[in-house]
């Protein structure tokens, strides 16, 4: 899921994928010249969307669909893609493949959700996260792919069914569904695929088909189907390479340069090994788990892209035999990997429909590689190309693909230092994970000790057992949003709309017992909506849009002949993930306070002033701002309601029956969600003015922590964070927090700290000068800003301007 | 139970000694250095301080000010010194924190509870609490008092001092102290006088004494341009570090920055401070080297 660009004010699309000015040399960054130029095009190269794979589908379904099972069906499209789709091996690459026909060209899947004219140009013109397209593309695809999908996508089959208090909550923004546009995804792998080829894959479900008992198992007709179909996707992934291979040669037998013939025919040997076999070297495994990518990112566009998981452990074997017979140097192995992320960045999020500028995301796709952690035996899983992820990392500097570092107590010293010289440079990553936490997160839901420390995570915050487990976010939950609508009585104030239950006029509690109460019972009256539709969405998938080649990689889906989105994997797991804590917790605690303990002012009193947004209640509002116990101070009187809703989120959700059988979870997470929900949500009793963002994952209010990091990692680890699925705090820096190596060893205690106290996941947004600037124009929501020097503090709220310039000046100018 | 007057309480402190640390900061310094970060440290007695850009004008001060001392003007809201109290009603209702109290009385047993709050951060990073100010020596007692919590408890214990104390007190606080961070201006005593306000004899003498006493000592040198920055001074310092007793001192070099002039404001005090700037790049670079030759480690910060 997406990481924590959310902190940091949001980047014109211009900026995303490049983050900083470019000065070492005029082609950019990189460790040669091959790398730069490869890096450049990806960076400068503006997202397109192809309309190929929709033209190759639609025709497909057109002559095909009645022939066969749905699976057969999706395989044979699958298929009939790999066999047509335009390739391109470009100059300079050492792994190929692309998605779409050219890099940064992103294909549209009309099967989930089809996009409209109108959604075309909205997408050729906005500001932000632009997807190019010609007017001719724009023609065809209203006169080839549009008519022929209307009624038959799987957005309008859930949408045709979703009851009305679904959908007045959904449009009122309490909840968002993962599924309305994409398929389900967060999906990580596991090693299997170093150790098997797609041919070994196949005689397993060959094995498999043969051994169906179609005497006494009912389902033994639709596990066959289910097993032609993963069958057949086998085969198109083995041709999807081999075209590679003989494009390769064909470019080496016309390439003039000798040096870059031989590279063509080596990545053309390469194509023919993999992924048919199981890859032997360095270069095959990265090529191996690409194609892999790939075909699960063309077969359906599952959320998060697809992600290799524990990436360095898998290819740290490799890369040891290697180096030791001197077949790889350390140098070859780094460009490798270079050649590999500019893929991952060539790969921008495929586009929704219906999208206007404020539900607008980001290209980043968020595949995350996991870096460093625990191997599946518990051990330390650092090895010498975590090093050298690390380093690509920093010297390359793109949006994709994300990286996190994981930190067990078996984590070496010098690892994390090296990580944390990374967050150094300010660009919001590596993220930091605590496998000692989320494996005991997993053990609680039921894995296998072994499964639960391969697990990691597989996009933003979110955990799952790689390579065995679906793991399905369903949504966002806006939970300040349920509070507003618990103070208006089951009302949208922003619509008027009925759309909770009535519980009752706030005006007349008599206590914060009462008021509380009143919030529990929307809050699992929207919890129950948003399940009922998700677990019919569910169906959906599983009926019409099964995943035959994703079900090949994840372990047990042969086994069991079931699909990916069927209850095939060995874990199926669904979450929900809720947004806005510190907002719900200051919101709470403000009401407590001032209404009913010190009887300062009447519930009217704030009922009205939030209804003006607080136009005119500048006293109320600044009173509530300064003088009430905000979470993330390591005060209890503030925590101990976070844990209060914690625990009730838990209760509403955690546990609940999901239709593979297995249950609902929750994890904290809120990637930018918790913009639009600011947007969908009134001013609130914390003194959050209409609009503007709810608090993000476990992360205090924006503003409200003001007693540096240590307070607020004591705050957030009075939460059990290993009842969840994930949590997410971003801590905001000053540079000059970070500039000595004595610093960047404090910072490693704090994460160290953090984690000792049973802390998931942190995060560091270094702050640059546009976050100085819009915490001038929007002081308190960065009351938590602290400039400090040696033998001097101060908050940067409470500079004035002059001082305050002068800090931007020098946060500019590196020379704290 | 004797209280001691707190300003101010840092954690996430990484500036003060060694590791991650709380820094607890007493009010009231007999020194009156020109380039004082901290002004508000300065007065042993509660003060107000007074936020101007911060003031909505509400005039809840003026309504609750018992002394009638406090009246909105076109500048914000004023206070009359001669009738003000300092009893704190204003700044507890101020919905804005313009108006705040500096300084207030806390006991052991309090503080012991907010530096315990920092224990695992002091685990992971070999920190501990830090006694700054101000000068905590100007509360020797309770500053006794609290260092024996403190080591009962096997909390690492900085004191941060400017050596202007009876030199029993310091040795009595040596006594509990794990770690100094002993301030030293400059060694020439009328330049010392001119700017801090004091003569540095004592000073000076006492810091010979704690070093002889066998105390761990890092030396603190608040590095002013145009003040103390020059190769003389710095030699002068480096000379009479290097001659201490017991093992070689380690140097922090602590450079001004003209940023703290905004705090004098907020007491509603100008201060001359004219002729002092912050040093370049290049002289911290060049003090670094001149302690070098004596021998001594200095760095930047710390």
């Amino acid at each position: 899921m997406e990481r924590g660009l959310h902190a940091v004010p949001q980047r014109k699309a211009s900026a995303e994928g490049n983050f900083y000015p470019i000065k070492a040399n005029a082609i950019g960054p990189g460790m040669n010249a091959r790398i730069q130029r490869l890096r450049k095009l990806s960076v400068e190269t503006e997202p397109s969307l192809s309309i190929e794979r929709a033209l190759h589908e639609t025709a497909f379904y057109k002559e095909n669909y009645g022939k066969y099972s749905i699976p057969v069906l999706r395989a044979l499209n699958f298929l009939d893609h790999c066999q047509k789709k335009t390739l391109y091996i470009g100059d300079d690459e050492l792994i190929v493949g692309e998605r779409g026909p050219r890099p940064r060209s992103v294909p549209t899947f009309p099967e989930l959700t089809c996009h409209s004219v109108d959604d075309f140009h909205v997408l050729n013109s906005r500001d932000q996260q632009r997807y190019t397209i010609s007017d001719e593309d724009i023609a065809t695809y209203a006169r080839e792919v549009i008519p022929y999908w209307q009624g038959r996508t799987v957005r309008e089959r859930i949408f045709a069914h979703v009851p009305d208090e679904w959908r007045a909550a959904y449009e009122a923004g309490v909840f968002t569904e993962f599924m309305e546009q994409r398929a389900p995804g967060h999906t990580a792998l596991d090693g299997q695929i170093y150790r098997k080829g797609m041919l070994d894959f196949k005689r397993q479900i060959a094995a498999e088909l043969a051994a169906l008992d179609y005497l006494s198992d009912v389902e033994a007709t639709d596990k066959a189907e289910e097993l032609k179909a993963m069958d057949i996707s086998c085969d198109a992934v083995i041709l999807f390479a081999e075209r590679h291979a003989e494009l390769a040669e064909a470019l080496a037998a016309s390439e003039a340069v000798l040096q870059r013939r031989a590279e063509l025919q080596k990545v053309a040997a390469v194509c023919r090994r993999v992924p048919a076999h199981a890859p032997r070297t360095f270069h095959e495994a990265i090529q191996m788990y690409w194609f892999v990518h790939l075909g699960t990112i063309t077969e359906l566009n599952g959320w998060d892209a697809m992600n290799p998981g524990h990436f360095d452990q898998h290819l740290a074997p490799f890369y040891a035999a290697e180096v030791a017979a001197g077949a790889l140097s350390r140098e070859q192995a780094k460009e490798l990997l270079c050649c590999f992320w500019i893929k991952v960045n060539n790969h921008p999020a495929p586009p929704k429909v219906g999208i206007t500028a404020r539900e607008s995301g980001t290209y980043n796709d968020f595949t995350n590689i996991n870096i460093g952690g625990i191997n599946s035996d518990g051990k330390d899983g650092v090895s010498d190309v975590s090093y050298l992820m690390l380093e690509v990392v920093e010297e390359l500097h793109i949006l994709q693909p994300g990286c996190s570092v994981h930190v067990s107590s078996k984590t070496p010293e010098r690892f994390l230092k090296a990580a944390c010289k990374v967050i150094r440079q300010g660009h919001g990553y590596p993220s930091v994970f605590n496998p000692d936490v989320y494996t005991v997160e997993l053990l609680r839901q039921g894995k296998t000790l072994k499964d639960a420390r391969e697990g990691g995570c597989s996009g933003c915050i979110e955990v799952g057992a790689f390579g065995k487990e679906a793991f399905v976010l369903t949504g966002y939950l806006n939970v300040p949003k349920i509070l507003e609508i618990t103070l208006n009585n089951g009302v949208d104030p922003l619509t008027g709309k009925q759309v909770g239950i009535e519980t009752g006029d706030a005006r007349s509690y008599t206590s914060y017992e009462q008021l509380y109460g009143a919030f529990l019972d929307q809050l699992n009256f929207f919890v129950d909506t948003k399940v009922r539709v998700s677990n019919y969405i569910d169906r959906m998938f599983a009926k019409y849009a099964p995943a035959p080649f994703l079900s090949v990689v994840i372990e047990d889906c042969i086994s069991k002949g079931r699909d990916y989105y069927d209850g095939g994997p060995r874990y199926n797991t669904n979450y929900i993930q809720c947004t806005g804590l510190g907002t719900t917790t200051d919101s709470l605690s403000a009401l407590k306070k001032h209404v009913f303990e010190e009887q300062s002012f009447s519930m009217e009193r704030f009922l009205a002033a939030i209804a003006r947004n607080f136009a005119g209640e500048e006293v109320l509002r600044q009173t509530i701002v300064n003088k009430t116990p905000f979470f993330g101070n390591d005060d209890d009187t503030a925590d101990d309601i976070a844990l209060q809703i914690f625990a009730d989120l838990l209760a509403a959700i955690d546990g609940k029956p999901n239709v593979k059988g297995e249950s609902f979870h929750l994890n904290m997470l809120s990637t930018t969600c918790h913009i639009y929900f600011g947007k969908m949500t009134g001013a609130t009793p914390n003194g959050r003015l209409a609009g503007k963002s709810i608090s993000d994952g476990t992360s205090p209010s924006h503003g409200a922590d003001t007693h540096g990091p240590s307070a607020v990692i004591r705050s957030l680890t009075k939460l059990d964070h290993t009842m969840s699925g994930g949590t997410l705090l971003n801590q905001r820096f000053l540079p000059s927090l970070l500039k000595r190596d004595e610093d960047v060893a404090r910072l490693a205690q704090l994460i160290r700290s953090y984690f000792t106290l049973g802390g998931h996941h942190i995060q560091f947004n270094v702050v640059d000068t546009a976050t100085l600037k819009a915490a001038q124009n929007a002081p308190e929501d960065y009351r938590d800003l602290l400039v400090r020097m040696a033998g001097y503090s101060d908050y940067f709220n409470d500079m004035n301007a002059d001082l305050q310039q002068e800090v931007i000046e020098r946060t500019e100018n590196e020379s704290f | 139970m004797q209280k001691g007057l707190i300003f101010d309480i840092k954690r996430y402190s990484i500036n003060d000694g060694p590791g991650i640390r709380i820094t607890v900061f007493f009010k009231g310094c007999p020194l009156n250095c020109r380039w004082c970060h901290n002004p508000e440290s300065i007065s042993p007695k509660i003060q107000k301080l007074f936020t101007t850009g911060k003031c909505i004008a509400c005039g809840e001060c003026c309504r609750i000010c018992p002394a009638q001392a406090c009246t909105l003007s076109a500048q914000g809201v004023v206070t009359d010194d001669s009738l003000c109290t300092l009893c704190g009603k204003c700044a507890e209702v101020c919905p804005t924190l313009a108006m705040q109290m500096s300084g207030s009385y806390r006991s052991v047993d309090e503080l012991v509870k907010v530096i315990e709050r920092e224990r695992p951060f002091f685990d992971q990073s070999g920190g501990g609490v830090t006694f700054s100010g101000g000068e905590p020596l100007l509360y020797p007692d309770f500053l006794v008092e609290i260092l024996e919590a403190c080591g009962r408890r096997q909390i690492h214990c900085a004191v941060d001092t400017s050596g202007f104390v009876s030199k029993e007190t310091l040795l009595r606080v040596a006594r509990h102290t794990d770690l100094f961070l002993y301030d030293l201006k400059m060694i020439d005593a009328e330049k010392h006088r001119r700017y801090t306000g004091v003569d540095n004899r004592l000073i000076l003498d006492n810091l010979r004494s704690l070093a002889e006493s066998g105390a761990m000592i890092q030396i603190r040198i608040p590095l002013i341009g145009g003040v103390n920055d020059d190769n003389d001074s710095l030699a002068a310092s480096a000379a009479f570090i290097a001659g201490l007793p017991g093992e070689k001192k380690t140097v922090n070099l602590l450079p001004y920055h003209d940023v703290a002039r905004g705090k004098d404001l907020k007491l509603g005090q100008v201060r001359d401070l004219k002729g002092l700037c912050e040093p370049a790049q290049m002289d911290l670079e060049r003090a670094i080297d001149l302690f070098a030759d004596f021998g001594l480690i200095a760095s930047v910060g710390g």
